[in-house]
């Protein structure tokens, strides 16, 4: 690769903000044809290399060059004009109007008096579309696409230029497996092209099975590159966090206590039906399968968000109905939501009310808010799940994925629920603090809480589940023992095959 | 450190903006016509700013629970009829207390459509504003109304009387104002009605009551109307019914004046107070250097513009936004 000229290459990237060298000297190339992994954990300076590539940031010091011509970029835009495309991970899609609208847009082709030629724009759009050998068309309005399709939708609009280099930045975070595939494959027709592919994401399996090679950050500095081919999973991690990382299954077992939730019969509409499940005080329950299985709406149902239509929930062996979130607190079910910034922070409150938010009516001296009584509870649990914060008045917003994650467990923690549900519990979360999140849960376990895991990543319900319950198009396939469980059997699960008819 | 570059500029005319241009305002009005800072025209400027700055109070909870609300001039004229009809039929005892449920039930209806029925806070109230013009008009039956018997009342006291020598609106907008300060700033139910602004959702998922909050601030509104039109009535015993055509803008002015967010989450009633001081200051100021009466509603609108837009570019850090 040595012998061709980079499709884009960056040198001695510098950037500094107040207090923080956020990128220290970064330099890496991408080949035309290349796929080409940027990985860090987060805050460590992936997104501000993108925004300095982008144009959003200008950096004190270091060069920009595309195909050997060093270009100071100044807008997104001005990028793209360079061939410089990104594909982000939000998309940003005008969703009233047609796929070719948007691909087109702000550059619509025009006739006279301004008119656009309709006839040009459809034909140009279904050329493009035809080449990612998508099942939809120019006429078709973005609203009603998925969001893989979407996803497609933004990468047409990158092919509309002369692209030189392609950044995906965490482009599979909402795809299911099978729609994984057709982006991979499109990925690979771009390779194919010779356009340069700079591919960030935290999924290791993605990386090894797409990329040529792997570029690490750590604290805003360049760790090095590896080819993937010669590389594996713990050398990439031990270069990403200065440390080896232990994903190994959970092996760990102690004494379960009585059955603290059972789940007899549960129905939802269409979502999820004649689901039954128990959950002992000390277990991690784990809920696997597609999105769309149904894993969701069996927490929100159970956390007073859905009306079920069918079915008994029994606490502690009590036969409970529950109404809203706030009967279900008080019940003692808790819920670490599934979208973290959406559902589970106010990004603009500090750390500590944050965290004492449920309770706050109960924290009170006086008419009062118990401020001292609130400071103590943070503090306490800042150290029990080693929040790392410069303290309680810091604004959640500005803490990283996985501190932001513990400051909703600590917020539920802190009320000492009987069952606590966690959705997702690492998305969007680096490799470092996944494996603590991880840990934690198992301890939370080991000190008699009854947990229930919902997660799509794998490795992760197999590494801290005592047993799993794999579901498919709302249904519970089969419930697995630690003992029972491989990859293998629980794919198979959750595909909808008959895993109970077979030996394994 | 030595020089500061224009991004840094920029970014303190984005923080400090309002204050700069109020400092601006004051020194150039001051220059202009002494009797400006003068202790008789600061106390005047506070006093009239008084029924203002009672009802930017309620709206801060509204505002900063993520909702707005427009209904609060015509309910205050509401009131204030309400009020100066029911001093000649029922007594001036009576006729407080029923004012003030009147106009607790309006401003629950609303609370009701905003947060149970969850209806945008914008056309509810827009419509609201209209709704409760026709309702007085119709009450009044079009007619202004007057006490009768001005010499022989004690209704004078809420707008007119004096303690301490500080004139009652005045003590009446500092303690509704230390009150509600406190409540928002200390109380739990302050702190959720943070919560729902700052995200309705989150706050929901950690098992707050939103709809009840949201409810509870259109009530605590119409309570600060309530109070402003007992102000309002008692200061000249009769009224236009159409007395607080157009506050809604100014109140709304002053409690973006102060910092708080339209997007809801921010703002604190210390910052409102502030906000209805420097609108009460400018517009008298305006006053002052000889400009019409009427130059004041164009200047509303120039100041709201500003705030909105310093606002916003506090948010984002600069005056300017590089994307379209």
């Amino acid at each position: 690769m040595t012998d061709k000229t980079p499709a884009l290459r960056l040198e001695g990237i510098v950037k500094t903000f107040p207090g923080v060298r956020a990128l220290d000297g970064v330099s890496f190339s991408v080949m035309p044809g290349e796929v080409h992994a940027l990985m860090g954990e987060n805050g460590a300076g992936k997104s501000t290399l993108m925004k300095v590539l982008g144009g959003i940031y200008q950096p004190e010091e270091g060069q920009i060059i595309v195909e050997e011509m060093p270009t100071v970029m100044t807008s997104p835009l001005q990028a793209k004009s360079k061939g410089i495309v990104f594909i982000h991970q939000e998309l940003s899609l005008a969703e009233e109007l047609t796929v070719a609208e948007n691909i087109y847009l702000g550059e619509l082709p025009r006739r006279s008096f301004g008119r656009v030629d309709w006839a040009k724009l459809y034909a140009q759009t279904d050329a493009i579309l035809e080449k990612l050998k998508v099942g939809f068309n120019a006429k078709t309005i973005v609203g009603d696409l998925s969001i893989a399709n979407q996803q497609m939708v933004e990468i047409a609009r990158a092919l509309t230029v002369d692209a030189k280099a392609v950044i995906f930045d965490e482009p599979t975070a909402s795809l299911t497996d099978a729609e994984k595939v057709v982006l991979f494959d499109v990925i690979s027709d771009l390779q194919s092209q010779g356009v340069g592919i700079i591919y960030i994401s935290h999924r290791m399996e993605e990386i090894f099975k797409i990329t040529d090679r792997i570029s690490v950050l750590r604290d805003g500095s360049y760790r090095g590159t590896l080819e993937t081919r010669a590389t594996n999973e713990e050398e990439v991690t031990q270069l990403m966090i200065g440390r080896a990382l232990d994903l190994s299954r959970n092996v760990s077992h102690h004494e379960m206590g009585d059955i603290a939730l059972e789940v007899r019969g549960l129905s939802c509409g269409d979502l999820f039906k004649d689901v039954s499940f128990e959950v002992r005080r000390g277990e991690v329950l784990g809920f696997y399968g597609l999105v769309g299985a149904g894993r969701t709406e069996i927490a929100e149902t159970l956390f007073g968000l859905r009306d079920p239509s069918a079915g008994t929930i029994l606490l502690d062996g009590e036969e409970v109905r529950i109404s809203s979130p706030a009967d279900a607190i008080g019940k003692g079910i808790s819920l670490v939501p599934e979208d973290r910034k959406g559902q589970g922070l106010v990004l603009g409150m500090n750390c500590r009310d944050n965290m004492t938010l449920p309770q706050v009516g109960n924290l009170s001296s006086g008419p009062f808010v118990a401020t001292g009584a609130e400071t103590d509870i943070f503090e306490k649990y800042k150290e029990k799940l080693d929040i790392r914060t410069p303290g309680w008045k810091q604004t959640v917003g500005n803490l990283s994925g996985g501190n932001q994650q513990k400051i909703v467990i600590g917020k539920w923690l802190s009320m000492h629920p009987k069952v606590l549900i966690v959705d997702e519990p690492t998305r969007g979360i680096d490799v470092g603090s996944k494996s603590e999140i991880h840990n934690l849960i198992r301890e939370l376990a080991a000190q008699g809480y009854a947990v229930i895991v919902v997660s799509s990543e794998m490795p992760e319900v197999l590494h801290v589940s005592d047993r799993i319950v794999a579901m498919f198009s709302g249904k519970v396939m089969r419930t697995f023992t630690s003992e029972e469980v491989t990859e293998e059997n629980l794919i198979q699960a959750i595909s909808g095959i008959a895993a109970t008819d077979k030996v394994a | 450190m030595a020089s500061m570059s224009k991004a840094d500029i920029g970014r303190i005319l984005a923080r400090q903006g309002i204050l700069i241009a109020f400092a601006v305002f004051i020194i150039g009005f001051t220059l202009a016509n002494e009797r400006f800072l003068s202790p008789d025209n600061v106390m005047g400027v506070i006093r009239s700013s008084a029924i203002l700055g009672v009802m930017a109070l309620g709206v801060t909870f509204v505002v900063i629970s993520g909702n707005l609300d427009l209904s609060v001039g015509s309910m205050m004229s509401f009131s204030t009829i309400v009020v100066l009809d029911l001093h000649d039929k029922i007594g001036p005892a009576l006729a407080i207390p029923a004012m003030f449920a009147m106009t607790l039930c309006l401003g629950a209806f609303i609370g009701f459509l905003v947060g149970y029925l969850k209806l945008n806070s914008l056309i509810v109230t827009l419509g609201m504003l209209s709704a409760i013009h026709g309702l007085t008009l119709t009450y009044s039956g079009g007619q202004n109304m007057d006490i009768v018997d001005k010499e022989g009342t004690w209704f004078g006291v809420f707008g007119q009387g004096s303690a301490l020598g500080i004139p009652v609106p005045i003590l009446i907008f500092v303690a509704l104002a230390a009150l509600l300060g406190i409540v928002l700033a200390k109380t739990p139910f302050g702190r959720k009605v943070y919560a729902v602004g700052g995200n309705g959702t989150a706050a929901t998922f950690s098992g707050i009551k939103r709809a009840r909050v949201v409810f509870l601030c259109y009530v605590m509104s119409a309570f600060c109307v309530a109070t402003a039109g007992l102000i309002q009535a008692s200061r000249s015993l009769g009224s236009q019914n159409t007395v607080g055509q157009g506050l809604e803008l100014d109140v709304l002015a002053a409690v973006i004046l102060g910092g708080a967010s339209l997007l809801g989450g921010s703002g604190t009633i210390f910052k409102t107070v502030i906000g209805v001081l420097i609108l009460g200051f400018i517009q008298n100021g305006l006053l002052l250097v000889g400009l019409q009466f009427y130059v004041q509603f164009v200047v509303t609108w120039v100041i709201i513009i500003l705030a909105v837009w310093l606002d916003i570019a506090a948010k984002r850090g600069k005056l300017w936004s590089n994307i379209a």
